[in-house]
């Protein structure tokens, strides 16, 4: 039984980490039907701020505490940065142009941020500092659910929660939603288009930037290239959920991260990518919008 | 009408003039191509940067002292980032630019995907880390020599350390899936089965690059494992060290050269201490690998990394079988190279017929207080 409940706790810390990431998948497309390809890159710029700025302000000798909250922000804001500027850059001009157009766009700004960071920074991987400290409570049960793991499940729960109200209450939602359902209506009304945008791309590019500190310092390593593999993950529970649906993103990412621990600890982990693909393959046949998605007719 | 017949004189002399020194201009820049191939950028730089030192040192030595025959010796180096698909190129555009011998390449993977663009134009190619099994003991590959010992040792080497040394029979064998780390784990895994000591009680192979590998230590630790045998490269091993940490794992952690890398010490921090690692053979007591390690200092005012030594021997019984030789083909440098015992930092080696050194094999290294030291 307790080795069930540690991969039920593997997998659902895997999801949860998805589950930040595949959010800005999911949001980007509801709203302008782009696969934001350059999302992992987003993800990987978030480890490397935090990484940055943790390993200064340990210099400095700031208390842990400090750090966390400091190097958090840090990596919120300049993750959000890029996700803005980034819009701005490729994907804005090509607002009107034929679909395929934006798609080979956002690859093009993934392979160039990823080489940007590999010249800037380094090729090799890089101790990331602990962040998330061992707490003595957890120190009982440490073999089944870890501090770290702790953290990030609370963490992804609380920043769920306040995705929903945001989306659901304020302003700035209801605007989301209203350019989600019809970009043309949406304007009609008022709604400045562009800057609901822009604000998904903030948004989807902090929860990256969240993601990529709470895995970081649970591994321990980050290099240029992390945020390709948690990108095509992610991408893969977005589908998984139903690519457009928020609660679609979470559910689709515990989905994957359960059967991938499951499947790693009942049968083995040779075909741990082989059971989260098949399973992807099969809700696909049979529900080819995914777990959550609308089948949404053509409008013609 | 006399301006015009001077013209077209001079034109003409000027074009045989040309074509005669052209021959002569290519005689005088003849030399001897050694190519350096392997990964110098990306995440496994650390391994191939130590061998194109290496063999600048050697070269720089040999050319001084006016090169060999008569020859000056010149340097081709090219990235392969150990990767197979890259390799085939990196084979191509060395072949192409006339490399004599090569020195590489780094990555198992790697230098199967390249030997067979050398094989077929005959240059001779050595190793100073490639461990498959394939490469020698295949015979498919007639020109591909190496430095270091194979898998084939490799494994049996980690066993016996486990089982004789530290007394321990219940093993855990890990593995990348990798043309490195797979044959590895294989080999360990028939060893034991037919010494009939210890007992492997799972056998999994792991996706590289993997975002978390809890779900993997979760089932070590449900094993009952006692060591894990495992077999891949490091940063694989840095995750999965920091998680088992992470999860109050304490089973010993048994690898092999693909893990005897500083950086796996830099990433995993405290979590690698008592890591255990097969590396090359310990050459601290060889006179050649301390001189060749001081050179080195003084030349790039750093410490040598992995595979250094090895690096150094072969670029030095290279330039040795083409020196005795006084030839580059390939049949003439084998001849030299299985027959003659040649002074190297890594001992007095010749090759036996598949390529393999003779008189090279492992040493077992832990990792205490931040570095790697002998087992003694």
């Amino acid at each position: 039984m307790d080795y069930f409940i540690e991969l039920l706790f593997s997998g659902l810390t895997r999801g949860s980490i998805y589950a930040l990431i595949a959010l800005g998948y999911t949001m980007v497309y509801g709203i302008i039907g782009l696969i934001n390809f350059a999302h992992g890159e987003i993800y990987m710029i978030g480890a490397f701020t935090a990484f940055i700025v943790a390993t200064v302000l340990s210099i400095y000798g700031y208390p842990l505490l400090a750090i966390v909250i400091i190097a958090g922000v840090a990596a919120v804001v300049w993750s959000s940065a890029y996700g803005y500027t980034i819009e701005k850059i490729a994907y804005q001009p090509l607002r009107h142009a034929p679909r395929l157009s934006p798609l080979i766009s956002a690859i093009g700004m993934s392979i160039f941020l990823q080489n940007y960071v590999l010249l800037a920074q380094t090729s090799d991987f890089l101790p990331f500092p602990t962040l998330i400290s061992d707490f003595d409570f957890m120190e009982p049960v440490a073999h089944i659910v870890g501090s770290t793991d702790l953290v990030i499940l609370v963490t992804t729960v609380i920043v769920m929660v306040l995705l929903t109200l945001v989306i659901k209450f304020t302003k700035i939602g209801k605007a989301m939603r209203a350019t989600a359902q019809d970009r043309t209506m949406a304007t009609l009304v008022g709604i400045n288009v562009n800057n609901v945008i822009s604000a998904t791309f903030i948004v989807g590019s902090s929860l990256a930037a969240i993601g990529g500190l709470l895995i970081a310092s649970h591994i321990g390593q980050i290099n240029f290239y992390i945020g390709f593999i948690a990108g095509i993950k992610a991408f893969t529970a977005a589908v998984l959920g139903g690519i457009g649906s928020i609660p679609g993103a979470v559910l689709g990412s515990l989905v994957l991260g359960l059967t991938e621990s499951f499947a790693t600890g009942y049968v083995s982990s040779d075909y741990e990518d082989v059971f989260a693909f098949s399973l992807l393959v099969m809700i696909l046949i049979f529900k080819p919008s995914g777990l959550l998605g609308k089948a949404t007719n053509q409008k013609v | 009408m006399k301006f015009n017949l001077s013209g077209k004189l001079l034109s003409t002399t000027a074009c045989v003039l040309f074509t005669l020194s052209a021959p002569a201009l290519s005689v005088a820049a003849d030399t001897i191509k050694f190519g350096v191939a392997g990964p110098h950028s990306g995440d496994l730089a650390s391994y191939g940067l130590p061998s194109v030192n290496a063999a600048k040192l050697v070269i720089d030595k040999v050319n001084a002292n006016g090169g060999i025959n008569g020859k000056k010796i010149e340097m081709l180096v090219e990235d392969d980032v150990c990767k197979p698909e890259i390799s085939t190129n990196t084979a191509t555009k060395l072949v192409s630019d006339g490399v004599d011998v090569v020195l590489g390449h780094i990555c198992s993977g790697a230098t199967i995907a390249a030997m067979p663009i050398y094989k077929e134009s005959g240059i001779l190619v050595m190793s100073p880390s490639a461990t498959s099994d394939e490469l020698t003991l295949s015979g498919n590959y007639p020109n591909f020599f190496r430095t270091i010992a194979p898998n084939a040792a490799q494994s049996p080497a980690m066993i016996d350390f486990a089982i004789n040394k530290l007394g321990l029979s219940k093993i855990a064998i890990i593995h990348d899936k990798g043309d490195y780390g797979k044959p590895l784990a294989e080999g360990a895994k028939k060893y034991v089965e037919n010494t009939g000591k210890g007992k492997v009680v799972l056998f999994e192979g792991i996706t590289p690059g993997a975002m978390d590998y809890s779900a993997i230590v979760q089932k070590i630790k449900q094993s009952g494992a006692e060591v894990i045998v495992f077999g891949g490269y490091h940063p694989e091993a840095s995750k999965i060290i920091t998680i088992m940490k992470k999860k109050r794992l304490k089973t010993k952690f048994v690898s092999d050269d693909g893990v005897k890398d500083d950086t796996f010490i830099k990433v995993a921090g405290n979590a690698a201490e008592g890591v255990y690692a097969a590396g090359p053979q310990d050459n601290s007591t060889n006179p050649m690998a301390t001189e060749a390690k001081e050179a080195h200092k003084t030349a790039f005012s750093s410490d040598p990394g992995a595979f250094f030594e090895g690096a150094y021997a072969a670029t030095v019984v290279m330039l040795n079988a083409i020196e005795k030789a006084d030839s580059t083909k390939l049949e003439d440098l084998k001849k030299v190279l299985q027959s003659e015992k040649v002074a190297t930092p890594v001992g007095d080696i010749n090759f036996d017929k598949n390529g393999d050194a003779i008189g090279v094999g492992f040493s077992m290294y832990v990792v205490e207080n931040g570095k790697y030291v002998v087992v003694k």
